[in-house]
């Protein structure tokens, strides 16, 4: 296997492994958004709450749990690496740099909008992760009723928001910098993937923001 | 109509690659908007000598946008702020009277400056050697119609081969990558069937060279695509990224 490892550590390898761990964590952020979701129906989270019991419950979401938490450390790792290693290739900067002629500054910021998720991802999993999977709580408080307590603090909201501010670049880039990567580029498929792209990186961190908005204005009850 | 221009140039000044350098400042007037900037620091530089003083060493050769030879890095842009043209291919008319230009060489631990504006672009050759070649045995040319090329692949080819190994796509790069010139190597051999005997073995070669060289990862930012005076486009690096995963897995 050494040829793998030989490939994978190479500065194409890199980029693949960047791109197939993204393109996993962009499916559970559709999975997770979809659940999240059922708090706007307005049904006191009864709806909400049944799904929460079951992704908390089922055996195989649950394993797919640990596979999530290892992609996610996976990203962050062969971020950070490539991250450190690209800064190391120009040691002298240049004096003047006109980076708006040639490319958007969110496909240049990908490393501090990630850290940026990162950080918000720590508060989040405190919150929520902690809150569902290592308290005994479950019964009487359900998870919906902890969303409701949580943002009713305005700061926590717009800590939310920003954190899907990021969320929408940094997807904005990734998604189709993914398809790229792994060498799917093609001019009839290129186009429908920046497209669906965009629109995913526009409509799931919205439907996020919304949460803690609905939840901080009685929106939904 | 040609017009005049005042100008003042801060051009990165640097003895050789052992010692530092740093940025000196110039003023040049009565520049005709006609000329291209390498005639502009022509100008300057016969002051120079005139002067006494040491010239601004900077590469160039054929001056007229083909051989890849000019590399200055012009307010904040490889080749400047026009899109589609090398150094030489600039002309005055693109900048304001009273303008400061900032001139510095291309940057990148790949790329040593060997002085001044001029820097040591023989990494890209050796990424050439590593695989940039088809072995054929030499002698009379066959028939152009033996070996059949579907016209798109023929033109995908040549769009490719236009590369002149200029470096500014590396010079654009915020992670000074190599990728979209050693893509363009990759794929005007890869479209064509001439290409095939070797394909796996080049783009192995041709990518271990790259790094080895110390050129960055890419980040897909398109920065390189849309400084490229040949407009090569990043649909190579995604083909080289086929090539060598497919070369991964299938190769003994």
């Amino acid at each position: 296997m050494a040829w793998l490892a030989k490939s994978l550590n190479s500065s194409l390898g890199k980029k693949l492994l960047m791109a197939i761990t993204g393109l996993f964590l962009i499916s559970f952020l559709l999975v997770h958004c979809s659940l999240n979701a059922l708090i706007f129906l307005n049904d006191g989270g009864v709806a909400f709450n049944e799904g929460a019991e079951f992704m908390g419950t089922n055996p195989i979401i649950r394993t797919m749990e640990i596979v999530l938490f290892a992609g996610l450390l996976l990203h962050i790792y062969d971020g950070l690496r490539l991250w450190l290693e690209n800064k190391s290739k120009r040691p002298v900067a240049y004096a003047k740099v006109d980076g708006a002629a040639n490319s958007k500054w969110y496909s240049r910021s990908m490393g501090l909008l990630g850290t940026l998720l990162l950080l918000f991802l720590i508060l989040h999993l405190k919150h929520f992760w902690y809150f569902s999977r290592l308290t005994e709580g479950l019964e009487d408080h359900t998870l919906y009723a902890e969303m409701q307590a949580v943002f009713m603090n305005p700061v926590v909201v717009v800590v939310y928001v920003l954190g899907c501010i990021s969320l929408g670049y940094h997807l904005l880039h990734g998604f189709s910098s993914a398809f790229q990567s792994i060498g799917w580029n093609h001019p009839k498929y290129t186009p429908t993937i920046k497209t669906i792209g965009a629109i995913f990186s526009i409509v799931i961190p919205a439907a996020f923001a919304a949460m803690p908005i609905a939840f901080y204005f009685h929106l939904i009850h | 109509m040609e017009g005049h221009l005042n100008l003042t140039l801060k051009i990165w000044r640097q003895k050789n690659a052992s010692v530092a350098g740093k940025f000196e400042t110039y003023q040049v007037s009565g520049i005709s908007t006609d000329m291209s900037f390498l005639e502009m620091i022509d100008v300057l530089n016969n002051r120079l000598i005139e002067e006494g003083d040491d010239p601004v060493a900077f590469d160039h050769d054929c001056r007229e946008g083909i051989c890849g030879m000019c590399s200055m890095y012009i307010n904040g842009r490889p080749h400047g702020p026009n899109r589609g043209v090398t150094t030489c291919q600039l002309h005055m008319r693109s900048f304001q009277d009273g303008e400061t230009i900032t001139v510095e060489p291309w940057r990148a631990s790949a790329f040593p400056v060997i002085k001044d504006l001029v820097v040591n672009r023989s990494a890209f050759d050796r990424i050439i050697a590593a695989g940039g070649f088809v072995s054929v045995n030499t002698g009379n040319a066959q028939d152009a119609n033996n070996l059949p090329i579907p016209k798109e692949n023929a033109d995908e080819a040549f769009a490719a081969a236009a590369c002149i190994g200029c470096g500014a796509c590396v010079a654009a790069c915020k992670n000074a990558s190599a990728m979209l010139f050693t893509s363009a190597k990759v794929s005007q051999l890869a479209l064509l069937p001439q290409g095939q005997v070797e394909a796996a073995s080049r783009a192995q070669a041709m990518v271990a060279q790259m790094d080895e060289e110390g050129f960055g990862a890419c980040s897909n930012t398109g920065a390189c695509e849309a400084e490229c005076p040949k407009g090569i486009s990043i649909e190579n690096i995604a083909r080289m990224n086929r090539e060598y995963f497919s070369a991964t897995f299938s190769s003994k």
